[in-house]
């Protein structure tokens, strides 16, 4: 409870520092104009997104190794932490490429294996969700979450394999930053710590709201069994 | 200022996308502890 309390307020500080660079210390970047700030959000929900995802693995793994109840909690918040930010991600994507590409959308090999990663995540989400108590769905599903975190690297070499339309926003491939100032780099690191700080709190209170979740079904089971 | 319109749209949705996804958490965690506490009394009553 004291951790979550520390988190949100870490959180909250990196948040309104990030916001204070993104709209008044960072300059506006000389090509793309002031939709370039677009890319502080995008990028960070999607490195946030990824954290979730290697969280899914992990507690996975420990629910189908160890039976672990906790690890099963972890995979289900973050799955659902995980499914938010990519979708943020998905939707700031296209609001950022209309004016730049001139088109909403273009199958570019990482927007395509992006769209894929999603579609994994939400599946496994739903499967948790209409499947609630049932050990068998869970395991299941945990599966779904471990073979699911490969689209990671699968997208990070697409990048550098293929050639695609989407800006290197941290490396280039050539190896040096897609961001010449230094405040810009700055800002879009910080911007990413605040979110992946913030997709652990949403994390934290997801798996807390489960735990609670699951005692009312002890209590509902019990109740169940005293009166037969 | 051009395109301010779009970035003004990134922004809004991310927060929000965060905002609701906070509301739905609290609204089904206040839920579940009215759940919890009904479940208790009926144990109690017992």
């Amino acid at each position: 409870m004291r951790a979550m309390r520390w988190l949100g307020l870490a959180t909250t500080v990196l948040m309104t520092v990030s916001l204070y660079l993104i709209f008044v210390e960072v300059p506006t970047e000389r090509e793309m104009g002031i939709v370039q700030r677009i890319l502080y959000v995008h990028a960070p929900a999607a490195w946030a997104a990824y954290v979730c995802f290697v969280l899914v693995a992990v507690g996975s793994v420990a629910h189908l190794w160890r039976g672990s109840e906790h690890g099963d909690r972890v995979a289900l918040a973050a799955g659902e932490v995980g499914v938010l930010m990519c979708t943020l991600n998905l939707v700031t994507g296209p609001i950022w490429a209309r004016p730049i590409w001139g088109v909403w959308w273009t199958w570019d090999p990482r927007l395509t294996m992006t769209v894929i990663m999603w579609a994994i995540y939400v599946g496994y989400v739903m499967l948790r969700a209409f499947g609630r108590d049932d050990d068998g769905v869970a395991r299941y599903a945990a599966v779904v979450g471990i073979t699911g975190v490969l689209a990671i690297p699968v997208i990070r070499v697409s990048v550098r394999m293929l050639q695609g339309m989407h800006p290197a926003v941290t490396t280039t491939r050539e190896g040096g930053s897609g961001m010449a100032d230094p405040t810009m780099r700055l800002t879009l690191y910080l911007s990413g710590i605040a979110m992946v700080l913030l997709a652990a709190w949403l994390v934290m209170l997801r798996v807390r709201l489960e735990a609670l979740h699951r005692s009312a079904a002890v209590l509902r089971r019990d109740i169940e069994y005293g009166l037969e | 200022m051009k395109n301010l319109g779009y970035l003004f749209a990134a922004y809004t949705a991310v927060w929000l996308g965060i905002v609701l996804y906070v509301r739905h958490l609290g609204r089904r965690t206040t839920e579940i502890h009215e759940e919890l506490r009904e479940l208790r009394k009926k144990l109690e009553r017992r």
